[in-house]
């Protein structure tokens, strides 16, 4: 099946790749990005592993195809930290046990980002209802809700 | 779980991207405006489209207004758009609160109200709110422009009125008067999953009475429906628990339920009969 040359800007660097129409968004930053922070579980929308940031918007990489991504921002995992500095979404998830086996965090940090950005001053039971959004099968979700509390309060703090 | 092999479109125009459909949809070439039910149902193999017509690029689509007293919704405004506050009155009211039933944040980001009435799932929520206002639906093919009335347009689970090489380019919405009330209940077995039954009402109260009731069921049935004999009984009565249970008793009887394996057609009859005196309570609250 033909291939396409497309650029996705990822974290504010330009990827050139080449891949089939059919190639999903999630699975174009993996295999032809080699960002691998953006992870898979269910591939149909509804664990949450393979949450990014597209355009300012907290999206499902698993169901957007990567072509419809050319020309949008995109902000994965990988683009948290600034250098050796962790941003203080990963510091609280590591203080406050927001993770075990860690494959569901890149998906909970990015979603964690992508709302508090847009809601610094979020209410519990709003906060509660988006973080309900992807799936975590280890923690219990109780230490996630605090670390992106912890988080929050540290991301309005500083500002 | 990888979709099959398609060619991608992505016209600028609206004229461009009908003029495609029309020759793309005899082979089952569809329109992709959210992805958020194509694309897992591509993961499937449920559906294998030779060709997606991405309508995501095209300018105007975006717009959500209103104008002479509806709500002008065009084919890319995304679920999320109808939070709190975006759209003013009663029926903002109604619709930021029906969108917080719909699947969860990151999905409401891409999933539009037009791909939802297109894909026309029993238990859409904007499928049964369509259906309450009596909403007008815009199709668009090379044939030309045509409205259809949502009270034409359901036909059975998952199958409507418009045709294969025909986008929704619109949907239109009534705007309900200042005070009238609105509830809506919907029962899934966890927060964010589809529902397996839901209820819609709107009303005024004027001097006691109930005025201009609208009794709509959703994700009961095949497809959602106002219920006309609720509304009848309704028309005048005393806006109480006594009359709502009623309500919810006659809705119950009146309904052909869907039924599957793990729900069958009385558990959802149950669920009508319940979920009524709830809607009428949020409404008037
Ligand atoms: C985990 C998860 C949970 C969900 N939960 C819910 C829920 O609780 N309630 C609910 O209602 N939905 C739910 N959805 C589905 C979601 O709301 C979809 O956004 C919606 O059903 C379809 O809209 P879309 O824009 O994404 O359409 P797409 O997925 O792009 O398209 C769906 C179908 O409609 C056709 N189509 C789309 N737009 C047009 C148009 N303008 N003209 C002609 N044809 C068109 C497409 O060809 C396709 O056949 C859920 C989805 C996921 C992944
Ligand atoms: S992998 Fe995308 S939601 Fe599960
Ligand atoms: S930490 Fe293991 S799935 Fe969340």
């Amino acid at each position: 099946m033909t291939r396409h040359d497309i650029t996705l800007h990822v974290n504010g660097r330009r990827y050139d790749i080449c891949v089939e129409p059919r190639k999903t968004l999630a699975d174009a930053l993996r295999d032809d990005c080699g960002l691998t922070g953006t992870h898979l579980g269910c591939e149909h929308g509804v664990c949450g592993a393979c949450t990014i940031i597209a355009d300012g918007e907290t999206v499902r990489a698993c169901l957007m195809f990567a072509i419809q991504a050319e020309g949008v921002e995109l902000r994965t995992v990988e683009g948290l930290a600034q250098g050796n500095e962790m941003h203080p979404l990963q510091k609280a998830f590591v203080e406050h046990h927001g993770l075990q086996c860690g494959y569901c965090t890149p998906g909970f940090l990015m979603l964690a980002a992508g709302v508090l950005e847009k809601n610094p001053t979020i209410g519990d039971e709003e906060l509660r209802d988006i973080l309900a959004s992807n799936l975590c099968r280890c923690t219990g979700y109780e230490n996630i809700v605090k670390a992106v509390r912890a988080a929050a309060a540290e991301m309005g703090a500083a500002q | 779980m990888k979709a099959s092999a398609f060619i991608y479109h992505r016209p600028e125009t609206i004229d461009e991207a009908v003029r495609l459909l029309g020759e793309v949809a005899p082979d089952d070439g569809r329109v992709i405006a959210g992805g958020q039910s194509l694309v897992p149902i591509m993961a499937f193999r449920m559906a294998r489209p030779p060709h997606l017509i991405d309508i995501n690029r095209i300018a105007g689509l975006d717009r959500l207004d209103t104008q002479d007293g509806w709500l002008r919704i065009g084919a890319r405004v995304r679920h999320a758009a109808f939070h709190e506050g975006a759209i003013a009155g009663p029926t903002g009211a109604l619709l930021a609160h029906v969108m917080r039933h719909i699947a969860h944040h990151p999905i409401r980001t891409r999933g539009t109200f037009c791909g939802s009435l297109a894909h026309a799932d029993p238990a859409s929520e904007w499928c049964a709110t369509a259906a309450a206002l009596d909403g007008v639906l815009v199709a668009q093919s090379t044939q030309g422009t045509r409205e259809i009335a949502v009270r034409d347009y359901f036909e059975a689970v998952m199958t409507t009125a418009l045709r294969p090489d025909e986008i929704l380019v619109e949907a239109r919405l009534p705007l309900l008067p200042a005070g009238t009330l609105t509830g809506f209940c919907e029962f899934s077995r966890r927060s964010g999953d589809f529902a397996i039954a839901m209820v819609l009402v709107t009303l005024r109260i004027e001097e006691g009475r109930i005025v201009a009731p609208r009794f709509t069921i959703g994700g009961a049935e095949a497809f959602p429906r106002r219920l006309a004999e609720v509304e009848a009984l309704l028309t005048g009565a005393a806006p109480d628990m006594a009359t709502w249970r009623v309500a919810g008793d006659l809705a119950a009887s009146l309904l052909d339920p869907l039924e599957d394996s793990i729900t069958s057609g009385e558990y959802r009859r149950d669920l009508v009969r319940a979920l009524a005196p709830r809607a009428f309570q949020q409404a008037c609250a």
